[in-house]
């Protein structure tokens, strides 16, 4: 027990002064876990968050537009694969972290449970969604676990990226006809709750938090980086002239921050239960794809098996 | 026909074959059989999107009406879709999608290898960046069909039902008319010959190796350098138009 201990003081010590963990070093099974569970539905939520946006490749407006979009997902995909690897440095395999997310027993972010309605969603996608996925992945880049804080620096760039993309779709929308215009007007009043949901329930309601913040997995608390997120958007908002659709919202000159209205909180717990407008379709299309692609898969195998024995031979 | 008029419609028909087999693979991306060929085909329909659009503009300079390269995507009917019927056809599983890929890549090194050395300087320059990005996808598509032949049963099947499926729609990639003799005989654009033997040495030497079965040439399905296409083609443009033709004049 002494010796746990020890290894548990250590691992700490080593967390406080901001030396990086790495894959063969010791550590607590609790913060293995964590880990696991923290990445691996990262992993899932880049990989699930392709559907809404591939929801409207087929339908892009210009050509421009739809390689940019293409681009953009592809993005998505290689941060998946970086971050399924980023979990196998744990010893949790691919297989496992994948088969988890196809039997509904792991968890990715809501948000890619909403719809993407109108061309204006995917400026709103790019622009609140992965906006506030930079918030969290920013303070990623800091934490405690190598693998996972280097895999952050490279998705950080991109992201920033995409944000930029998604705003440039809203901006060009908000100057065009009044059709277009009420078309990025919507997107934002659909996409505005589900977006502040995203930093996850407020510091008092969030199981994992006070654990995370102590092993510097996490940095800085759901509330304070969903409030510079708000801080943030509603400025950029402000300038394509689109309004933030909270009667609620006002500058607070005392804390130099904006004050809010309430977020709904069942409505969050809805969405995570299972019940979101598209849960069961992104389910059923990542299932599918797996399930149809299985002889892809066998065959490569299959094929590099014959390969190895003729080569041996 | 001018040498200006078979120049115009000899980029659409490049422009064309490569916008459609595009949108093609671009409705995979999210469904693909594993990440990595997730990533893999969305990539073949970038490059393919960047050699469309690098067709389109420069068709639109050659015809010298303002045509942007958007107007010739999103603004033609079907019958003014100059495409072969291969890329059109819907993607099947995804031995069908490879095989396809396959053929079609298989085609497209050896003419833009020869279009390289065309007279005209903006076709050599287009060509030079496609022949890169054409090289790997030959060599990826062929790895696959090998992978798929000598593979498991399911996959040699698969991939030979493909090869049989769309082995009738290869005849039209070699097709050659009054536009290619016009530009021929100005040095433009290479003759068909020379394209079709390597066409037949590269997919004989990997049907080969994938122990698949080369179909007999029988009958070959024509029509779509003419605009006459499969039913296929209008629900995809209906799709692929949508914004544009729901909006006129917008920006996007």
């Amino acid at each position: 027990m002494t010796d746990v201990k020890n290894l548990e003081e250590l691992f700490q010590a080593k967390v406080d002064g901001e030396l990086k963990i790495e894959p063969k070093d010791w550590m607590p099974d609790g913060y293995r876990k964590n880990l696991v569970r923290q990445i691996s539905q990262h992993a899932h939520s880049e990989v699930v968050g392709m559907l809404p946006e591939g929801n409207w490749i087929t339908r892009a407006p210009n050509l421009r537009r739809k390689a940019i979009l293409l681009a953009k997902i592809q993005d998505e995909a290689g941060h998946g694969l970086y971050l399924y690897s980023a979990v196998e440095t744990l010893g949790t395999t691919r297989e496992k972290t994948v088969d988890d997310l196809l039997g509904g027993k792991a968890k990715y972010s809501s948000i890619f449970n909403y719809p993407t309605l109108t061309w204006a969603d995917i400026g709103a996608v790019g622009w609140l969604v992965d906006g506030a996925a930079i918030m969290n992945q920013v303070m990623l880049c800091r934490t405690s676990y190598g693998p996972y804080a280097r895999a952050m620096v490279r998705i950080c760039k991109e992201e920033s990226f995409h944000q930029r993309q998604g705003y440039e779709i809203m901006s060009v929308l908000s100057k065009g006809t009044p059709e277009q215009r009420e078309m990025a007007q919507d997107a934002l009043n659909r996409w505005w709750w589900p977006s502040l949901m995203m930093f996850g329930p407020s510091d008092a309601n969030s199981p994992h938090s006070a654990q995370s913040m102590k092993w510097k997995i996490k940095r800085q608390s759901n509330d304070e980086l969903r409030q510079t997120f708000i801080d943030r958007t509603v400025q950029q908002a402000e300038v394509i002239g689109l309004k933030v659709p909270d009667p609620k919202l006002k500058w607070n000159e005392s804390t130099q921050h904006y004050d809010s209205g309430e977020i709904d909180w069942t409505e969050f717990n809805n969405v995570v239960a299972g019940n979101g407008p598209c849960n069961k379709e992104r389910l059923a299309a990542r299932n599918k794809a797996h399930d149809d692609g299985a002889w892809v898969r066998e065959a490569a195998m299959a094929y590099a098996a014959k390969k190895a024995k003729r080569k041996a031979a | 026909m001018t040498q200006q008029e078979a120049l115009f419609a000899y980029c659409l028909r490049r422009g064309d074959d490569n916008l459609i087999l595009s949108h093609r693979l671009s409705e995979w991306c999210g469904h693909g059989p594993q990440l990595e060929e997730d990533i893999a085909l969305t990539n073949r329909a970038l490059d393919l999107i960047g050699q469309a659009r690098n067709y389109l503009q420069y068709a639109g300079t050659v015809e010298g009406k303002q045509r942007s390269e958007d107007d010739l995507a999103y603004l033609r009917a079907e019958r003014q879709f100059m495409n072969v019927k291969l890329v059109e056809m819907p993607n099947g599983d995804y031995a069908h999608t490879i095989a396809r890929c396959f053929l079609y890549d298989a085609w497209h090194l050896p003419l833009q290898q020869a279009l390289m050395n065309s007279a005209d300087e903006q076709l050599a320059a287009i060509a030079a960046k496609a022949v890169k990005e054409i090289t790997y996808q030959l060599k990826t598509s062929g790895d696959w069909m090998i992978r798929f032949g000598d593979g498991t049963e399911e996959s040699h099947r698969r991939a030979q039902a493909a090869l049989d499926e769309l082995w009738t729609y290869t005849g039209e990639l070699f097709e050659t008319d009054e536009v290619d003799a016009v530009l021929v005989k100005a040095g433009i654009v290479p003759e068909m010959g020379p394209i079709k033997a390597a066409f037949d040495a590269k997919v004989d030497a990997v049907l080969n190796e994938a122990t698949l079965k080369r179909p007999a040439d029988g009958f070959m399905m024509t029509g779509g350098r003419q605009g006459k296409h499969t039913e296929h083609l209008g629900f995809m443009l209906a799709e692929m138009q949508y914004l544009q033709r729901a909006y006129p004049g917008a920006t996007w």
